[in-house]
């Protein structure tokens, strides 16, 4: 990553912001494992974009120092590209929830990963909206009941890992908010990463539905002997339902959209404004 | 003998791919380099191949506002556009045709019009060109000089080498020659030129140039009719402009990808039609929440829905103006000229940047589509207003959204050391803190809210004063915005020559200006109440079906407009339609409100069945 500097604490991130989660929320152990990787990677707050959703996720921005941007339901990625075309020196992570991302946002993945820009993109799934109050998500599990689905979800999950594997994203892991030190090791690999970074990020909503008890028991390390460069053996893995696996299913190096664009983000940058007189000749 | 006249026009009609193009846009800007001033506007249809086309270009001496009425002379490539326009052919006129292709049965030629069948296959040998026989043939019968033509033809055969550059001029002098020898001199010809090499471009082009000049850098778009044009002048030029174009998967992403290269500090413009509008609505709150300066262009096509996606309305003023949930302060621009369309462009950076929020900068088909000759561009003297921006901290903690006396708080850009913030768009405090959850802080809700809309106070000061254009005294004001401005300037021109040339009792003399505000949000109010006071009848002319600005109008200032025109057929207003209107209301002066509308007239049968039309298979494009 660009822009380094001197030794950084994990709390010179925080903010005067108290997080308004629910206590036991896993999107605290979320903060604190970003808070560690930034600290790691030493990224200064000036040159830091935390784009977020809205969703309880979505409210990561406000306790990260940064020049954060709390946009609007479901347009993390296509506010991020924007912000790393006008200024690649900056690095931007987006975060949000699985409603945010998957749901109405969902159309913008496909488009994003091809592009491979250089961004994290960290979805906090809890398999629920939070925020309106636990209505099923793109991730629930058949059979959840909640306020909008009374007599139970009839339509499947979708599967993250395979669809991001799927749509040829460059870098795919997952992680748990209730193992906080491997997560921020994951979300470091991640924000290292150049080009499209994708973390599913299993984060409990304790309030609409608590999982704390049925996720650990399911989870298991990714596979020693995985071969994280093959993309078959990752689609494997991220279709395998006997486990739920944390840690890195796939990465590839791919030349990023920024790189394809270099020359005109140079022109784009360099402070010679264009010649006028020249482009108005093509109007003769 | 033939007649000289001060302008002539000439429609160019066929399928959509017989080369209208070529032929038409060339003979257009061949006559701007002659020193012509010229207005080009292609009446199409949502096709690529097939369908029916006509490029209506009309040549003047002096300044020409509109398309015109009616045309002397047809080039007609296909059977549909003699069955369309061959009886509004005047005498003196002429059809030129192709006589391989189809024939031309006696009965359709008005009394004095020439009919001149070309054998073009005889002639050159080759169908392809036939358009460029046929404008030889033209330029025989117009008199003209066809030097800048011909340089036209060696500029766009230039890469195709030099034996296609001399078909094509063969191809021209066979069609010439042939006109010489079997056609008489046109009876309708165009007095000389002032020779003035004058500059030629499309309203979407002198949109883009004017970003471009305000430094727009970041441009993002989804294709739409009828603002593609930009995006592809925006990519054209890109690399000489120093700017990204990004084609994003839907609007959504278009907008928010601006706003997400202007909070980083760029500055950022996207451009779409109506229903791509429709689509980037919540984010245009997102701007204004955010307050990251942006700028939308909406190039208005008729609607609803779809609707008729190569055809023009004024529909979308209402769009405009309710777009996004919630008060927050945005500006509406909408340019009635080329010369507005590319300097309220640069004014739309401007009060972006200095009041942080969204511009929207509304055109239609038929301003941004036509290509016109224009002069008077300042490319030298550009106006760059970026606001207040912070480069550095003070010392003091930095909070984003200050209340100030003018709403506008400095701004930081992401780089900077010392002023991180977040733009959140939840309500939030000064400092960027989130404040939606806070339930029991209204007090610092309404100020916020009051910070956001004290802007539009300072906006509005900046904005144009709206006037009268015209004779103070006018009998009858004619109220309009965006292309149709143009009409009425010319409907005006006409009934006060006419006005003026009756002079001792005609039934119809009567004075008429013009009122078409620029500035559409913020309203002036009360300056235009003031205004419209003192007309003595008023006629709004809109190509809507419910008349936006008047209801905008009677809105802001509490006065209703009397009389209404109205048109929604897909064409813009012909001056003949608003004039005859006019003329009416000045001879009955009706006490009564009155709403009218108009249709243009395109020749065809009343029992007209696209599935039958030619080019029904046409792929379609929207
Ligand atoms: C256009 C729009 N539709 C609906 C909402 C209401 N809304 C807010 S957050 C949310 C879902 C949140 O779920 P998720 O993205 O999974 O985030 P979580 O709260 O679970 O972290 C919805 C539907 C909105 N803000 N905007
Ligand atoms: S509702 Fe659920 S997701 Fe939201 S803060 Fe509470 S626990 Fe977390
Ligand atoms: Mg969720």
């Amino acid at each position: 990553m660009s822009a380094q500097a001197a030794e950084i604490s994990p709390q010179e991130y925080k903010t005067d912001e108290h997080p308004i989660w629910c206590p036991g929320c896993g999107d605290f152990g979320v903060l604190a494992s970003l808070y560690q990787s930034l600290a790691a990677l030493k990224i200064h707050s000036k040159d830091l974009v935390v784009v977020s959703g809205i969703g309880c996720s979505g409210r990561t921005p406000g306790f990260v120092k940064s020049y954060g941007f709390h946009v609007v339901h479901g347009r993390v990625l296509p506010v991020s590209l924007g912000v790393k075309l006008a200024n690649p020196k900056l690095t931007v992570i987006g975060v949000g929830g699985d409603g945010d991302g998957f749901a109405i946002g969902g159309g913008h993945i496909a488009h994003a990963v091809r592009r491979n820009f250089d961004v994290a993109y960290l979805v906090m799934d809890n398999a629920t909206y939070g925020l309106t109050k636990g209505q099923y998500s793109p991730t629930a599990p058949k059979g959840f009941m909640a306020g909008s689905t009374p007599y139970g979800n009839i339509e499947k999950p979708i599967n993250p890992l395979a669809m991001l594997i799927g749509y040829g994203a460059t870098f795919v892991a997952r992680g748990y908010s209730g193992k906080p030190r491997e997560l921020a090791d994951l979300i470091t690999r991640a924000i290292e990463h150049k080009g499209f970074a994708f973390m599913d990020i299993i984060s409990p909503c304790i309030t609409f539905y608590n999982t704390y008890k049925v996720i650990p028991p399911q989870l298991a390390e990714v596979p020693k002997d995985h071969d994280a460069t093959s993309r078959t053996r990752a689609f494997e893995l991220a279709l395998r339902e006997d486990k739920v696996y944390l840690g890195v299913f796939y990465q590839t190096q791919e030349p990023t959209f920024e790189e394809g664009v270099a020359q005109v983000i140079k022109a784009a940058q360099a402070s010679a404004p264009p010649r006028l007189d020249e482009i108005f000749a093509e109007f003769a | 003998m033939s007649q000289t006249r001060a302008e002539l026009s000439v429609w160019v009609g066929g399928a959509a791919g017989d080369g209208i193009a070529a032929s038409g846009e060339s003979f257009a800007k061949a006559c701007a380099r002659s020193g012509y001033h010229v207005f080009a506007y292609n009446s199409y249809q949502s096709a690529i191949r097939g369908g029916h086309v006509c490029m209506h270009i009309r040549v003047g001496r002096q300044k020409v506002w509109t398309h015109g009425d009616g045309l002397q002379y047809l080039v007609a490539l296909n059977a549909d556009s003699v069955e369309r326009y061959a009886a509004r052919v005047p005498p003196g006129g002429a059809i030129l045709y192709n006589r391989d292709k189809f024939d031309v049965k006696p009965e359709r030629i008005p009394q004095g019009v020439q009919a001149i069948g070309l054998p073009v296959m005889e002639l050159v040998g080759n169908q392809l060109m036939q358009n460029i026989a046929l404008m030889g043939a033209l330029y025989e019968l117009l008199g003209l000089d066809a030097g800048a033509f011909k340089g036209l033809i060696r500029e766009r055969f230039a890469k195709k080498g030099e034996g296609i550059v001399a078909t094509n001029l063969s191809a021209f002098d066979k069609g010439a020659a042939f006109a010489r020898a079997h056609a008489q001199p046109g009876g309708i010809r165009i007095g000389a030129s002032d020779g003035k090499h004058r500059l030629v471009a499309s309203g979407n082009a002198l949109i883009a140039f004017g970003a471009v000049a305000a430094g727009c850098r970041f441009y993002a778009a989804y294709p739409m009719t009828p603002a593609s044009s930009i995006l592809h002048w925006m990519a054209k030029n890109a690399v000489k402009t120093g700017t990204l174009v990004k084609q994003a998967e839907d609007e959504i992403a278009v907008l928010n990808m601006a706003i997400g290269a202007s909070h980083a500090g760029v500055r950022a413009m996207c451009a779409t039609s109506g229903g791509g509008f429709a689509l980037m609505s919540e984010a245009v709150g997102e701007a204004a929440m955010t307050e990251t300066p942006v700028v939308v262009v909406e190039v208005q096509r008729a609607g609803p829905s779809t609707g008729v996606p190569t055809k023009t309305e004024q529909a979308d003023l209402f769009q405009l103006l309710g777009a996004s949930q919630g008060d927050f302060p945005k500006i509406i621009l909408a340019p009635r000229t080329f010369n507005e369309c590319y300097s309220m462009t640069i004014q739309a950076f401007n009060l972006a940047d200095k009041y942080q929020c969204p511009v929207l900068l509304s055109s239609d088909l038929y301003l941004s589509e036509r290509n016109e000759t224009f002069e008077g561009l300042d490319i030298t003297n550009i106006p760059i207003e970026r606001g207040e921006i912070v480069t550095e901290a003070n010392g003091e903690p930095y909070r984003r959204f200050l209340d100030t006396k003018t709403g506008v708080s400095p701004r930081a850009l992401p780089g900077t050391p010392g002023t991180v913030y977040v733009a959140a768009t939840d309500e939030h405090d000064p400092d960027g803190v989130v404040i939606s959850d806070v339930f029991t802080n209204p007090s610092m809700r309404a100020k916020m809210m009051e910070k956001r809309m004290r802007k539009l106070d300072h906006i509005l000061k900046e904005l144009p004063e709206p006037e009268l254009e015209g004779p103070k005294d006018a009998d009858l004001t004619l109220i309009g915005w965006g292309s149709t401005y143009a009409v009425l300037v010319e409907a005006m021109q006409a009934l006060n020559q006419e006005g003026l040339s009756a002079k001792g009792g005609s039934a119809s003399g009567g004075k008429v200006n013009v009122f078409a505000p620029r500035a559409l949000w913020p309203f002036k109010g009360e300056a235009t109440r003031r205004l419209l006071e003192r007309c003595t009848m008023t006629l709004a002319v809109e190509a809507n079906y419910i008349g936006q600005l008047a209801k905008l109008i009677r809105m802001e200032t509490g006065l209703a407009i009397q009389h209404h025109l109205h048109k929604y057929d897909g064409e813009p207003f012909e001056p003949a339609q608003v004039i005859a209107h006019a003329r009416k209301l000045l001879k009955t002066k009706p006490k009564e409100s009155t709403v009218a509308s108009v249709v243009s007239d395109e020749g065809l049968p009343p029992d007209f069945s696209p599935i039958a039309a030619p080019g029904s298979e046409a792929v379609r494009v929207h």
